[in-house]
């Protein structure tokens, strides 16, 4: 304890003896580690870096002279003067009796190649154990991407550790006593069973094999190792891809700076959806005379009912004339183009530079219009930036965190590690969200308020906190404007006359108001339960006067992180994909910034801004818009009231799509261009720790499938613009020519470290981690107070629709599960649509868990099984928006928030009724997707 | 792309997910446990006394209250789960199995008890009991000058028959007999030989209540202390003169560890360690049962001197009279306070010898599996809830009182062959007057038989003794007159300990004993290092070769010695280490 808050002590040099050498350790570095570092190996299993040392294998332990008894050097310091023998007869003795020991209860049959404890056995000449074997335990495959045999296990309870202390997601456990001390699931379930979220992290740490990728795929040696980053959510976790014969056979976390070697089921288990037989493997064109409905279900099986194959040029010809003649006979205004932020920023950038200067007007929009653009207005309105003014891993050095609209353990679960951690160490977490979700069990505070009350909510803390003097005089001071407008505001919303609206009684209000503005350091992290309402803007205005008002920003610990969803939801934000700014969010409007880019690109640019994305829907339905280019996204099954989508998409005289898979979106279009998954690939993504990071080309795609950068190349080629991209390196230089925060990246500095943090505007800049900690980049460098008041939802629940409709997402699936209901573990593990429920509501409906339900609003109907969750409030029914079977967004209300554009996804008013038919699967979901298999000999 | 139009997808059961993954929290079953924890802060180190509620309630422990449990005190499933499969006492059921049967007669079976019949009766029980009764073995129950001694649910059977376990079950006759609290007690009354009680065969010896011990005198030093009366550096010397050390079985000088504990930073807590285990160690209870107050005052003036604001005292499962009592006495003392008290704490453990440990009694009170810590740090820096930690042994602040008022001198003036003070023998095996035997430190074996203890039983010759428990080793008769005393047997490869002594004789092995020994070893061992989880396990099955291994046992021996966590897989090789040196004709 001493040497932990002694932070400089634990710094100093310390001088000992090792193996009769005298060398310079560290107080705060363990005696295995100054030994590695002076080129001695001291066997070790239990111990891994980057897991607390537990020191219970005792295969580390060493002779420390004048102790009775020897130590491990896994949990030792060295101090002054000590004198530590790594090799001497009686340390040796007691480690190759350790691993002999161990030796004996192995299985014949290794369930892994790499076996650490096989590695140290040989190095140290271990001979065949001369004990009897224990009884073994039989296997557990019961879960469908980890086997379970602990037959090799050691009990060093490196998973226990990975499990609980570095995931937090408290499955494992060290149940039983002496011999039959065991690792146990839960209640010792079947893994499949239990509550195990399949992160993985345990495989990761297991030394023996005991927890290995199930069906034996780990047996199987790679051919080679690929870093890259993981193509699931904003988080950016880095991993290494092993490829043998051009598949990808397992994926480990790499040690990246928002990770940390840490991945989630989707990063681990899911990228088999690259191999997927739906992949479209060549370009297709549409059949003559097959007409475009918006009434259909799209079996990729069935293609070539609407569809015919082409080759490249003939449908690259014919996406480009499509688009070419549309513009030049209807005007600029009647092309539109939908990005992608899965793609790369090189991409994003390639997109939106080919609509504005090769369509001629701003109508480029993404799906952060769907997830972020209203936490995106208020932030520019207020301090005039969208990024986060700090990174998740931040929380660690705060003293309240609260997490409100947000269920990072499912959307970014690796960055819900950090969050857990830091509660673990003491850190206070207030979780405020309709919902009760899995991050509520670490909250010293859980605030379930009622859906739709997040302003009367925040106001109320406002209110507390400005009647009550806690208020920072000298930020608001120094560095904000309009505080006495917002102090008036608040004054109507006391905590005692909110309680009843919020459905959080007063005195919690208060205690939370007191806590957050009262701390050393309080960060705010949401998602989109703040951004996805009519108010979202209005919501997240509050969190940014909350943070403002208490001087709660600018600070190591403390600020405003709107978690992004997309793994390059921020760069595509970044890099122009928006029909307002140009990249680095220089407005369309603002005349220097036409300039600049009219200059930069040689080309005339539209001073108006373009169409959001549900904009350009409804400008499709009026025929308006006549043609539309789609990379990489597919708005017909996620946007909301999906049918007026789909009918608007319908409608176009001339729809190209370029995408892996034949979505919802793709049956519309008149040409279908087979484009790469994120591992066949080169590129850079940005996540929501504003970090650049470098994905890398790990295999071949699948048949005669391009790359996209290619793609829009050859389009922007085929409408008129002399482009001759050939490799993202080009467009990345370009890019750094117009968007000063990451002028200071390389591509050379991207290679060698995987991830850079920006603003980075000269190269060698480190990257700035915090930001906002001086001024606010505004003209005035001041942050704007904007009150807000009460806005109910568009559609409240009434007589005929008594119920809200909340939707999302699920672990196991991204987005419209294009990718992940193809992933064979992914979709074993969350096969069928689901809606959760409050049991006691269920069981209103005389409806038992499992039963289908029909759900309907004024838009639509959908049937799926009943999921019980006693999480989801009451009066609710929580939808995934994954599953075609069952698609939530046919229900959803299309009504946006008037500044950010974005539908209110989170609160619409539907029925729910027992029973109905069955959801009907077509040829993926539901459990079809092959489970990855040890690659052919 | 993969042309498969008409592979229809054949017939279908949906695998449908109708719940959350996992098991999820019963309303009913989360209702009982709510009622029974009532009002009671939920908090992590509570957990063991939450789950002896419902194991009391409901005579198991199944997973649906598990579940329940695990979810109001907002612990993940397996935390609660780790920690219930961990204690013997805690009967962990599976939903749908059947559970335990009402009644369970616990037998001890460790070494005294094997020597007076356990296996006998192990064996008969079952059958004459029938399938309403569960009979298990124990480890040692801290009965052993009763041997063999049992238990029927919370009854204790002193010199137990089948028919005294008949007779009990049959009336359902299952809780501990309250003891009365008008008796006058003085510990010296244990120091002439002629005066120590016998074998007995009561379990509720009449104890000195508060009102006795206070009237006594009792408490009057306590006060004098928080009165500003006393001085804590003289104390602390008086004790460091004395020469009293440890009494649990390590033996560090009483008045030095204040020193240290005094030394630390507040806020600072004491533990106190009545999780008595060592198998043939009684000591503590045959104290407790008749003179609580000694201990309570002498814990209350240690914590004074090192200035500890909390008391947390660990209270083995097995001594339910013993818990009976202190939770009576502590009560009466809290309502009528000689003084200004701090926080005590009375905890009750499920039945792990380990937790006789000190690091992983703290783990225990902290409501974890009992699993000793690493050390550095050690407990006085770091202990309990991270706090520097006094921790003693029950007998330890049981002298407290009585060497300050009496003076260290008359402490120190007891002993024998240049050995100085006091010790309480617990003696069992062969001899004709086993019990709990306060003699002056240093006596030899053969002194203590035939002074103390009667001689040998008729009809058996002194052939091996173990001079500290189960982890003291085991010495032969020729070696019976070595001082038994701190640092006297180490050469010999031998501990004192706790001062048990089991006296073995012609009609006993000592390789027999070695195996009862290694057998407790390995079931009581907590299973996290490998040297013990793995080596106990290994060298029980090499000792049942009828030919020993010497050399692998000897070597394996040697690696659990040096690098075992604990005391407890340090000294498991003690037995095999001193059947090969001394009894070597047994196992060739």
């Amino acid at each position: 304890m001493d040497r932990v808050s002694n932070a400089q002590a634990a710094t100093m040099p310390v001088e000992f003896k090792l193996n009769g050498r005298t060398v310079v350790g560290r107080a705060d570095e363990t005696i295995i580690e100054t030994a590695r570092s002076h080129g001695v190996e001291i066997p070790h299993l239990c111990y891994k870096p980057g897991l607390r040392p537990d020191g219970n294998c005792r295969a580390c332990v060493v002779e420390i002279k004048g102790e009775r008894v020897l130590a491990p050097s896994c949990c030792r310091y060295p101090q002054d003067g000590m004198e530590v023998t790594t090799d001497s007869a009686r340390a040796v003795a007691s480690q190759k009796m350790v691993l002999e020991l161990l030796l004996a209860d192995m299985p014949e049959a290794r369930h892994t190649n790499e076996s650490e404890l096989d590695q140290w056995a040989r190095k140290l000449d271990v001979g065949l154990p001369r004990f009897p074997a224990r009884h073994q335990p039989r296997a557990d495959l019961s879960h469908p991407a980890i086997a379970v045999n602990l037959d090799a296990c050691i009990q060093c309870t490196r998973c226990v550790r990975a499990c609980r202390e570095e995931q937090v997601n408290d499955v494992i456990g060290y149940a039983f006593r002496g011999e039959h001390a065991k690792i146990v699931f839960d209640l010792d379930d079947p893994m499949g069973d239990s509550t195990c979220v399949a992160c993985g992290e345990c495989v990761q740490a297991c030394p023996t094999g005991a927890l290995m990728p199930a069906r034996g795929v780990g047996l199987a040696a790679a051919d080679r190792k690929v870093d890259s980053v993981c193509p699931y959510c904003g988080v950016g976790c880095l991993l290494t891809y092993h490829v043998k014969d051009n598949r990808i056979v397992q994926v480990q976390g790499r040690d990246g700076p928002s990770n940390h070697g840490r991945l989630c089921v989707k990063g681990r288990y899911g990228f088999d959806y690259v191999s997927h037989r739906h992949r479209l493997t060549t370009p297709l064109v549409r059949k003559s005379g097959v007409p475009k409905t918006k009434d259909f279900v799209v079996d990729p099986d069935h293609w070539r009912d609407a569809f015919r194959e082409a080759t490249w040029d003939e449908a690259l010809d014919l996406a480009g004339k499509g688009l070419r003649e549309i513009r030049d006979r209807h005007g600029k205004k009647a092309l539109a183009g939908f990005g992608s932020a899965k793609g790369s920023n090189e991409e994003a950038y390639l997109f939106q530079k080919l609509v504005r200067a090769g369509f001629g007007s701003n109508n480029v929009d993404h799906c952060t219009r769907l997830c972020h653009a209203s936490s995106v207005a208020a932030l520019m309105e207020g301090i005039n930036s969208g990024a986060v003014s700090n990174q998740v891993s931040d929380v660690r050095n705060a003293e309240v965190v609260l997490v409100i609209g947000a269920n990072p353990t499912v959307n970014h679960p690796v960055a819900a590690t950090w969050i857990k951690n830091a509660a673990k160490r003491g850190v206070k977490l207030i979780v405020a969200d309709p919902r009760r979700t899995e991050l509520a069990r670490h909250a010293t505070h859980v605030l379930q308020f009622n859906a739709d009350t997040d302003v009367a909510m925040l106001n109320a803390l406002m209110y507390t906190i400005v009647e009550e003097g806690l208020v920072d005089e000298a930020f608001i001071r120094d560095r904000t404007s309009g505080y006495e407008a917002l102090r008036e505001n608040v004054k109507k919303y006391s905590p005692e006359a909110m309680a009843p609206i919020c459905g959080i009684p007063a005195p919690t209000l208060r205690t939370v108001a007191r806590l957050y503005a009262t701390s050393k350091a309080s960060m705010i992290l949401w998602g989109m339960g703040i951004s996805q309402h009519v108010h979202g803007t209005d919501n997240a205005r509050c969190l940014i006067a909350l943070a403002m008002m208490t001087g709660q920003i600018g600070r190591p610990g403390t600020g405003l992180h709107p978690l992004r969803g997309q793994n390059n939801v921020q760069g595509a934000s970044d890099s122009g994909l928006i029909p307002m700014v140009f990249p680095d969010y220089q407005r369309v409007d603002n005349p220097e910034a036409r300039k600049r880019f009219e200059t930069y690109w040689g080309v005339a640019l539209d001073p108006k801004p373009g169409l959001t994305v549900v904009e350009i829907m409804n400008a499709a339905q009026k025929g308006e818009i006549r043609g539309m280019y789609v990379m990489g996204e597919n708005p017909a099954m996620s946007d909301p009231d999906v049918d007026h989508a789909r009918a608007a998409m319908a409608a176009l005289d001339h729809l190209v799509v370029q995408d892996l898979f034949l979505t919802e979106t793709a049956y519309l279009a008149d040409v279908i261009l087979p484009a790469t998954a994120w591992p066949e690939k080169d590129g850079t993504v940005s996540n929501t720790d504003r970090m650049v990071q470098l994905g890398r080309k790990a295999i071949e795609p699948p048949g005669d499938a391009r790359e996209d950068l290619w793609i829009i190349n050859e389009i922007a080629r085929r409408i008129g613009l002399d482009w001759h991209y050939a490799h993202p390196r080009e467009v990345f230089n370009e890019m750094r020519g117009c968007m000063d925060s990451i002028a200071g990246i390389t591509w050379e500095r991207l290679e060698r470290d995987s991830s850079v943090t920006y603003p980075c505007e000269k190269e060698g800049d480190p990257g700035t981690p915090v930001i906002f900690t001086t001024h606010f980049p505004t003209a005035t460098g001041r942050g704007k107070f904007v009150p807000a008041d009460i806005i109910p939802a568009a559609e409240r629940p009434d007589r005929d629709y008594p119920v809200v409709l909340i939707t999302g997402r699920q672990l196991e699936h991204w987005h419209t599960g294009a990718m992940t209901r193809r992933a064979g573990v992914l979709d074993a593990i969350e096969p069928e649509p689901v809606a959760s429920i409050h049991p006691l509501d269920l069981a209103a409906l005389k409806a038992k868990p499992g039963d289908v339900i029909t759900v309907e609003s004024r838009r639509g109907s959908i049937s799926l099984y009943a999921r019980a969750d006693e999480g989801t409030p009451a009066g609710a029914v929580f939808i995934p928006f994954c599953y075609y079977e069952a698609a939530a967004n046919l229900l959803t209300n299309p009504v946006l928030d008037p500044f950010g554009k974005i539908p209110e996804f989170k609160y619409c008013a539907v029925r729910v009724t027992k029973g109905g038919a069955m959801p009907q699967r077509l040829s993926f979901g539901g459990g079809q997707a092959p489970l990855p298999a040890p690659a052919a000999a | 792309m993969n042309d498969r139009a008409g592979a229809a997808t054949p017939a279908r059961k949906p695998k449908v997910r109708a719940t959350l993954k996992g098991r999820q929290p019963q309303p009913q079953a989360r209702a009982e446990v709510r009622q029974l924890l009532g009002d009671a802060p939920r908090r992590r180190d509570l957990l063991i006394e939450f789950l002896h509620r419902i194991q009391d309630r409901y005579g198991a422990l199944a997973d649906h209250h598990l579940v329940a449990l695990a979810a109001e005190m907002g612990l993940a499933m397996t935390e609660v789960y780790e920690v219930a499969t961990f204690y013997h006492h805690f009967d962990v059921v599976k939903d749908g199995a059947a559970a335990p049967p009402t009644v369970t007669v616990r037998v001890c079976d460790s070494l005294s008890c094997e020597l007076a019949g356990a296996k006998a009766l192990l064996e008969k029980l079952p059958k004459l009991l029938g399938k309403d009764v569960r009979v298990l073995h124990a480890p040692c129950i801290g009965r052993c000058e009763q041997a063999p001694a049992a238990t029927v649910h919370q009854h204790p059977v002193p010199n137990a028959t089948v028919e005294k376990i008949q007779a009990l079950v049959k009336a359902r006759d299952l809780s501990h007999p309250a003891a009365r609290d008008r008796a006058t007690f003085a510990p010296e009354s244990f120091i002439e030989p002629l005066d120590t009680p016998g074998p007995g065969s009561t379990v509720s010896p009449a104890y000195v209540g508060y009102d006795t011990y206070r009237k006594a005198g009792g408490y009057r030093l306590i006060a004098e202390c928080l009165a500003g009366a006393r001085d804590a550096e003289a104390l602390m010397q008086k004790m460091e003169h004395s020469g009293l050390r440890g009494l649990g079985g390590a033996g560090f000088p009483t008045g030095r560890k204040w020193r240290i504990v005094r030394a630390e930073a507040q806020p600072k807590v004491a533990a106190l360690n009545i999780d008595e285990g060592e198998p043939g160690t009684f000591k503590d209870r045959v104290y407790l049962e008749r003179d609580p107050h000694r201990f309570i005052e002498g814990m209350l003036i240690a914590a004074w001197v090192v200035q500890a604001g909390a008391c947390y005292i660990y209270l083995r499962d097995e001594y339910h009279g013993c818990r009976a009592i202190l939770e009576r006495e502590l009560a009466r003392l809290k309502a009528d306070p000689p003084c200004a008290l701090p926080v005590i704490e009375l905890r009750r453990g499920a039945g792990a010898y380990i937790c006789g440990e000190e690091s992983a009694m703290i783990e225990s009170i902290e409501g974890k599996r009992g699993r000793p810590r690493l050390r550095p740090p050690y407990v006085a820096q770091v202990g309990l809830f991270g706090y520097p930690t006094l921790e003693h042994n029950f007998e330890t602040v049981y002298w407290v009182r009585d060497i300050l008022e009496k003076g260290p001198e008359w402490f120190a003036g007891f002993g024998r062959n240049g050995r100085k003070g006091l010790r309480s023998f617990s003696v069992s095996g062969r001899v004709k007057k086993p019990g709990m035997h306060l003699a002056p430190a240093g006596i030899t074996v053969r002194e203590l038989i035939d002074e103390y203890c009667g001689g040998m039983l008729d009809g058996h010759r002194f052939y091996a003794y173990l001079p500290g428990g189960a982890s003291g080793g085991i010495l032969p008769a020729t070696m019976a007159d070595i001082p038994l005393d701190f640092d006297t047997l180490n050469k010999h490869g031998c501990f004192i300990g706790s001062a048990a002594v089991v006296i073995l004789s012609d009609k006993d092995r000592a390789s027999d004993a070695a195996r009862n020994l290694l057998a407790f070893f390995k079931e009581e061992s907590c299973g996290q290092c490998t040297p013990c989880r793995v080596g106990t396990a290994k060298a029980l099955a090499l000792m049942q070769q009828p030919k020993w291994d010497a050399p692998l046992l000897k070597e394996l021996s040697q690696a659990m010695m040096d690098a075992s966590i604990c005391g407890l897989g340090q000294a498991a090789p003690n037995p095999i280490l001193s059947v090969t040196k001394h009894f070597g004709h047994e196992i060739s």
